[in-house]
């Protein structure tokens, strides 16, 4: 990956068809984004199916699946409410497949050449996963108050002249909420992954200098890039959790209304 | 000075808000460790909102982040 002497951290985001070359005029395209969407999607239902034999004292596999259950039902129970329930279904999706994104794209191995590339890395992914977080919040908004739903943008119980104030803020924040809910999970890879990639060529370039000290440079690097591989797996379940709390309290302001 | 150069510098004047960003997140963790340590017992419950004020806090950082490729990279 390293020219000479040119770091390009940027290579390990570029997305290329797999397979025939003859087909690049076709918007459609089976990329390597498009590969390891379906190798994390096939993971998460063998995780799942493992877990599903429902015996009466749980084995580890099976206790594995039910905490994870149990642990995104209890963020939609604390943060919505008993309705809560309704809204498992995506809060669980978003949250278990960011998870197993961030952590398949952080692995070091390579597969048969192909690099685990980290599908959340993409705007264009998460994007469209806050945006569908987005639209969930506006249709039950307004499916279940009506019109009624624009007081979110307005506090109880002030002034008048604050409320001038504070109802175009709250609009706008509001506006912002899908573009911060995708920006978060991106970001956090894409920074991660660069810094992954300019310390692991360090390690090249500090073994083929061939000096005492660019050994030694080489070695501190690869501790540092072990311990930022470690921050990475705690990062991403972060961002994950983050993921689905924050579409959970969002669920929660067009379900409860304040 | 020439594009590249400006670009350059102009990536990490942008730098300078993740770290402003790293110091908002120190103070959301170390403060709800010193609440924490007075009265462990509420702890459990504040940690939706400690990852709230994570996410806040460093959402801001991560923008500053994004300003820096945007100018890196743009063309």
């Amino acid at each position: 990956m390293a020219a000479e002497a040119k770091i390009d951290p940027m290579h390990q985001f570029a997305i290329a068809p797999i397979g025939s070359d003859s087909l690049t005029t076709s918007p459609f395209q089976f990329t390597n984004s498009s590969l390891w969407m379906l190798i994390v999607l096939a993971l998460i239902v063998a995780f799942m199916w493992g877990g599903r034999k429902r015996e009466l004292v749980p084995g580890r596999w099976q206790a594995a699946v039910e905490y994870l259950t149990g642990f995104v039902d209890n963020i939609t129970r604390q943060n919505i409410g008993p309705e809560g329930r309704k809204y498992l279904p995506w809060v669980f999706t978003s949250f278990v497949f960011i998870l197993f994104a961030n952590w398949i794209g952080a692995m070091p191995f390579a597969i048969a050449g192909a690099h685990p590339f980290t599908v959340t890395s993409q705007f264009s992914v998460t994007g469209v996963m806050s945006l569908l977080s987005f639209a969930i919040v506006l249709i039950v908004g307004f499916w279940k108050h009506k019109l009624h739903f624009f007081s979110l943008f307005v506090p109880k119980d002030t002034p008048f002249i604050l409320k001038i104030l504070i109802a175009p803020i709250e609009f706008i924040s509001f506006l912002v909420r899908p573009f911060s809910l995708g920006l978060r999970p991106f970001v956090a890879m894409f920074a991660g992954h660069i810094l992954l990639v300019v310390f692991g060529n360090f390690v090249v370039q500090g073994l083929n200098a061939g000096t005492a000290m660019g050994y030694g440079i080489s070695a501190l690097c690869f501790v540092f890039v072990v311990g930022v591989n470690a921050l990475e797996l705690l990062v991403g379940a972060i961002q994950a959790y983050v993921f689905a709390l924050l579409t959970a309290l969002y669920i929660n302001d067009a379900v409860n209304l304040h | 000075m020439d594009l590249a150069s400006a670009q350059v510098i102009g990536a990490g004047l942008a730098a300078i808000g993740v770290g402003a960003a790293a110091a908002g997140v120190g103070n959301v963790f170390g403060s709800f460790l010193t609440g924490a340590l007075r009265n462990p017992g509420a702890a459990d419950g504040q940690q939706g909102r400690l990852f709230i004020g994570f996410a806040a806090a460093e959402l801001l950082g991560l923008m500053a982040f994004a300003v820096a490729m945007i100018i890196l990279y743009a063309r």
